[in-house]
């Protein structure tokens, strides 16, 4: 559908925007929040917006969740609008979770994994009471606390035991090639060098496409979509049957190799949540049965996202791993031109813009077919008017003929 | 390098104060913020996807001084601080300078590097206080 441009309104919108401001502001007596109340009181929302932003950065996550008066869809929007006006410097290499000092490490596999079991900060287990205490303010909450012997280590995969018995298959431990550098986008791999991953930031989303790239749109998906997508495999529209073999969420560095410089350095500890989740794989005629794998990475702690990405990374694999695909969760192309919830608002949201000439167009359309057909009951859908194939306009009322009585009408509309 | 990137800014320009008069500097490139992608890898360990990115700001400095060869200094840090970047590409010219880098790593990188490390010890302990033993129960069946 063209979308023909209005003009007028400047004043109105000024004001609108000025209004927006005001009542974003609340009332004055109230004192204003701050971008470190929020980066510290909100760390969640700024961490989702972080995520489905695509941007790590806290302050302007923050700043963006005030702006937007708590949208947090809208946050991520204006996180995405100001990543343009910045020059891409560097690409990472790819970060070490193996090394993550971690805050939360779960398993849901084994008990006793290597590098134990650590709740972290969670809302697992917390009764879903209503805290009348946190209503009133100046609360005070202190961390328990207990030192202990051991140097900070690396936690061990849950899933190299399942490794160790070729059970399940995990890549092998990253080569360090002479800079440690993955190549960037646009460098043209030398020989025998693996090219650089997908970039959905510079290269069209173009299915079918490889798992690099899947996951890249995965980690910046909406969580709301990711996670009803998730949930849909569990109850049978994919045939998921998955356990959580290790969650975590923790600090790792980020490690950038400046052509300038000539060696790594590392830039900064950011947080992030890793999933890994283990599936049940029957085997085909190549492969023994076994386990399978589905992955999960977001920037900051954003586990349940992390879960759902992992849940849908698998079933994306289902191709992959000669199953049928027969479920949307399976089904690359829905999935992936659906799951960015920047994109999707923009289209749901541009149906609000005046769209009069095209209305007027449909309008002439509808009255003309009824001044040819005064008569005839409603025509069948045909090629040469799309508009009234929508089952919308079919089941209005104003459709029905008007021979049928109130009971046809009636059951017209439900139809 | 990672020490004066990973500092909290207040911290790096205290300890910078401790130092006294510092050399004067040129900027051979003054700050300027840009975006990283961070890449991560499939299982933690397969190949390689981006992940998103982050915003970043470098600098680098010049010490130029007439008994001395030029030095120059370079700053990475995570965010978009222009004197951070500044102040850690600073402190990496002076590490390369005869006369400042031992006071560099005993009054910048020492306190900082103690720092960082305080905190990840405290951290980790309170970690460990919700470190969980779960232990299953055997059912009545057998």
């Amino acid at each position: 559908m063209a979308y023909v441009a209005v003009k007028g309104g400047e004043q109105a919108i000024r004001n609108a925007e000025a209004l927006l401001a005001a009542r974003r502001r609340g009332d004055p007596d109230v004192p204003e929040l701050s971008l470190e109340q929020i980066k510290q009181q909100l760390q969640l929302a700024v961490n989702r917006v972080m995520a489905e932003g695509s941007l790590y950065d806290p302050d302007l996550a923050a700043l963006a969740i005030k702006q937007s008066w708590g949208d947090l869809v809208e946050a991520a929007f204006l996180l995405r609008a100001y990543r343009t006006t910045l020059p891409r410097l560097y690409y990472s290499q790819p970060l070490d979770t193996g090394k993550m000092v971690v805050q939360r490490r779960i398993s849901a596999i084994f008990k006793d994994t290597p590098g134990g079991q650590k709740l972290g900060p969670t809302f697992d287990y917390v009764h879903r009471l209503l805290d009348f205490k946190l209503a009133a303010e100046d609360n005070q909450f202190v961390a328990p606390s207990q030192a202990t012997e051991a140097a900070i280590a690396p936690t061990p995969r849950a899933l190299d035991t399942l490794a160790r018995e070729d059970l399940i298959t995990m890549p092998a431990p990253p080569q360090a090639t002479e800079d440690g550098a993955v190549p960037a986008y646009g460098a043209v791999p030398a020989k025998n060098e693996t090219p650089p991953p997908y970039d959905l930031t510079r290269q069209p989303l173009d299915t079918p496409l490889a798992r690099d790239a899947r996951l890249q749109n995965l980690a910046r998906a909406d969580e709301g979509f990711l996670l009803s997508m998730a949930y849909s495999t569990q109850r049978g529209y994919g045939t998921n049957h998955p356990f959580a073999g290790d969650v975590r969420m923790g600090a790792v560095e980020v490690v950038i190799c400046p052509e300038e410089l000539g060696f790594a350095v590392a830039i900064a500890d950011i947080t992030v949540t890793e999933v890994q989740m283990v599936n049940q794989f029957k085997g085909n005629q190549e492969t023994p049965p076994q386990f399978t794998q589905g992955y999960g990475l977001t920037f900051g702690y954003n586990e349940r996202k992390a879960m759902a990405m992992a849940l849908m990374d698998r079933a994306l694999q289902a191709k992959a791993l000669g199953e049928t695909v027969s479920n949307p969760a399976q089904d690359e192309e829905f999935v992936l031109y659906h799951s960015d919830n920047v994109e999707a608002q923009g289209f749901v949201q541009h149906l609000k813009l005046p769209h009069y000439i095209d209305f007027q167009a449909e309008l002439n359309l509808v009255r003309q077919l009824r001044q040819t057909a005064p008569s005839s009951p409603p025509a069948p859908p045909t090629a040469a008017s799309p508009p009234l194939t929508s089952p919308a306009v079919a089941a209005s009322p104003a459709a029905v003929p008007a021979t049928l009585g109130p009971a046809e009408a009636t059951g017209a509309c439900e139809s | 390098m990672a020490a004066l990137a990973k500092a909290p800014l207040v911290l790096l320009e205290e300890c910078l104060k401790t130092l006294g008069p510092l050399p004067d500097y040129q900027l051979l490139r003054p700050s300027e913020t840009g975006l990283a992608m961070v890449r991560g890898r499939s299982e933690g360990t397969g190949d390689p996807f981006n992940l998103g990115e982050m915003t970043l700001t470098r600098c680098v400095v010049q010490i130029v001084q007439p008994d001395h060869p030029a030095i120059a200094g370079f700053g990475y840090v995570a965010g978009r601080s222009h004197r951070h970047a500044e102040l850690a590409a600073l402190c990496d010219a002076l590490l390369q300078h005869d006369d400042w880098a031992e006071g560099v790593h005993a009054q910048v990188l020492a306190p900082l590097q103690a720092a960082a490390q305080a905190q990840q010890a405290a951290a980790a302990a309170q970690t460990e206080a919700t470190r969980v033993n779960f232990f299953t129960l055997k059912r009545g069946e057998s």
